[in-house]
């Protein structure tokens, strides 16, 4: 937990200190500090306080509030469904979402409704997902459906959705620039705006996710053997799958991949698989990978920027075929 | 004490266990025999609650639908017949998970709860293993691990699915002398569904033989533990000797037909 917190203070001065603006570190201090209410007379170039301000510190908040959601939820989904490889791409929320956002987009609606709407389409897309698959598998009746019947059903309302947003955007071509930066991410224009839009869904659902990290350890034993201890797990998959929905499509920056996969494995081989470890520790190993994502993203073809996207599907991509090919995964599936 | 009435479960047209009453006595060991398909499993199911049935099931006079999840679990402990080990999961926190119907929704473990876990932890020897990850176990180490977390619930009934299925002869033994030990220490009343003709007759006070879903008979072993009472349900013949302290056990033989003599000159 302690090296979690340092990594994500160091990698957030990083992402703070790096820019197109050439700033020195002690412009980049000094810009911070002055405005504490007892070193105002600190000498700062207005511009460095500007940039830091207004420019990079809403930039590496907001990469953090995403980061630490995604890699929250992908940490609950893997608990909820018993599925090592479970990230906010499973159970067709990141469709739902890209699809909601759309849209908004196509309409020409304004830019404040995209997170609502990709809440709204993520939560279409695990509610479909969840009525899918709690109709089959052994003992559907008692505690909502198998697992694998819901990652199933899952991966095909992901696919139905991802069509449905194709056509929309195929039908509106004037606007395909825009959706691609949205559905490959993005952190470029982050304002403060964007921050407050998005922080109090993500405490919401933080708070109810490391609330529900005693009992995400109670799921471990299985669905059959958590009713016997006592456990309503219909209701406490519903709870903790809505609040993963929730901290997963709150990503104004758009949809960015395996975050949700590679933070919480990574913590569960460096600091232990319980739950109660699992989900903090990957809300601040999220906020601080992303944070450093960001900065990879507006650094190697600068001034350019390549999408956020970009950066943590080539880490996550073969990460993902690591995770898929070990042996516990591989027990997990069977 | 428990009572069953008319308890039924089906899927679809056919019927897992049809029309089974009868009475469990506070502090009784029942041992719930039968073929494999006869329901002895959906028995216990049924009185956790963890499938839908009919009929009637109460504990203590109370129905068991009417009582919510968690104050049936602080009733009723259930290890099924192949419980799901996480596999990085430790001991301690594994046993800890019995805990579960003490705990408030959201709250943590209490020192009260560690307490009981460490000390019952202590009584079945596995002290010494607590840190260790539950992957690391042998087959009879893991069932005292199971046995310790349905210990740490301190349910008064304790419903085991072939606790010793997995076991070798001596772990076996082993095993159910435990759960004698402790039925004693707590005043237990257990229900297992045993394969295990001969161990269910020793350390049971009663056998129920379930076939077809439907009782066929219950009773002490030397009512159930019969040639003529268990050979029709089980498929094949049956024999019963009578050992020099008056165990019975149960053999169960290659059915040749009548006897012959060995052919001459071989």
């Amino acid at each position: 937990m302690a090296v979690a917190c340092a990594a994500l203070a160091v990698a957030m001065l990083i992402g703070v200190s790096v820019g197109p603006a050439g700033l020195t570190l002690g412009q980049v201090a000094a810009a911070l500090l002055v405005k504490l209410p007892w070193l105002p007379h600190l000498a700062v170039p207005p511009v460095a306080v500007i940039i830091v301000w207004q420019v990079r510190l809403p930039r590496v908040i907001l990469g953090a509030l995403v980061g630490a959601m995604l890699a929250g939820s992908g940490a609950a989904y893997q608990g909820v469904f018993h599925n090592p490889l479970a990230d906010p791409y499973l159970l067709g929320v990141a469709a739902g979402g890209g699809l909601g956002a759309t849209m908004i987009i196509v309409t020409g609606a304004s830019a404040t409704l995209l997170p609502p709407a990709a809440f709204a389409g993520a939560v279409v897309a695990v509610t479909l997902t969840y009525l899918l698959g709690s109709g089959t598998g052994r003992d559907a009746n008692r505690t909502g459906g198998s697992a694998g019947a819901i990652v199933l059903a899952g991966v095909a309302v992901g696919t139905l959705l991802t069509a449905v947003q194709t056509y929309i955007q195929q039908e509106h071509s004037q606007s395909l620039q825009q959706i691609y930066s949205w559905i490959l991410g993005g952190l470029s224009l982050a304002s403060w705006s964007d921050v407050v839009l998005i922080l109090p869904y993500a405490a919401v659902a933080a708070a109810v996710l490391i609330a529900h990290r005693r009992l995400l350890d109670v799921l471990r034993i299985g669905e059959t053997e958590a009713a016997s201890l006592g456990v309503d797990v219909t209701r406490l998959r519903l709870t903790i799958v809505a609040a993963a929905t929730l901290a997963a499509a709150v990503a104004v920056a758009g949809l960015i991949g395996f975050v949700g996969l590679i933070v919480p494995h990574t913590v569960r081989l460096t600091a232990g698989a319980s739950y109660r470890v699992v989900v903090p520790v990957s809300m601040i190993g999220g906020a601080a990978f992303l944070v450093l994502a960001d900065v990879v993203a507006r650094t190697v073809q600068a001034p350019a920027e390549v999408p956020i996207g970009v950066i943590t599907a080539a880490i996550g991509a073969p990460f993902f075929l690591f995770v898929l090919r070990s042996r516990r995964a591989q027990q997990d599936l069977a | 004490m428990i009572t069953l009435a008319g308890v039924g479960v089906h899927y679809g047209p056919a019927a897992a266990l049809a029309g089974v009453s009868g009475e469990v006595a506070a502090g009784e060991w029942l041992a719930v025999i039968g073929p494999n398909g006869a329901g002895k499993s959906t028995l216990l199911r049924c009185i956790a609650q963890l499938t839908r049935h009919e009929g009637r099931i109460t504990i203590g006079g109370q129905p068991v639908t009417s009582l919510r999840r968690r104050a049936l679990a602080q009733l009723v402990a259930y290890v099924p017949q192949v419980p799901v080990l996480p596999a990085e999961m430790t001991v301690a926190d594994y046993v800890l998970l019995g805990r579960t119907p003490h705990i408030g929704y959201l709250r943590m473990e209490t020192a009260g709860d560690r307490r009981i876990c460490a000390s019952l932890l202590a009584r079945l020897d596995l002290a010494a293993m607590a840190g260790r990850a539950l992957s690391t176990l042998s087959g009879g180490e893991a069932q005292r691990v199971v046995l310790a977390r349905a210990l740490a619930q301190q349910a008064p009934v304790l419903l085991l699915d072939e606790p010793t299925s997995a076991l070798d002869l001596g772990r076996r033994v082993e095993a159910l002398e435990l759960i004698d030990t402790a039925r004693r220490d707590r005043s237990l009343t257990v229900i297992s569904a045993v394969h295990d003709l001969t161990l269910a007759g020793q350390f049971a006070d009663r056998l129920l033989l379930l076939s077809g879903g439907q009782v066929v008979t219950s009773g002490p072993a030397a009512a159930v533990l019969r040639e003529d009472v268990l050979g029709p349900h089980f498929g094949t013949a049956v024999q019963i000797v009578t050992g020099p302290d008056g165990a019975l056990v149960v053999i169960s033989r290659r059915d040749r037909g009548p006897l012959r003599p060995p052919a001459p000159g071989r």
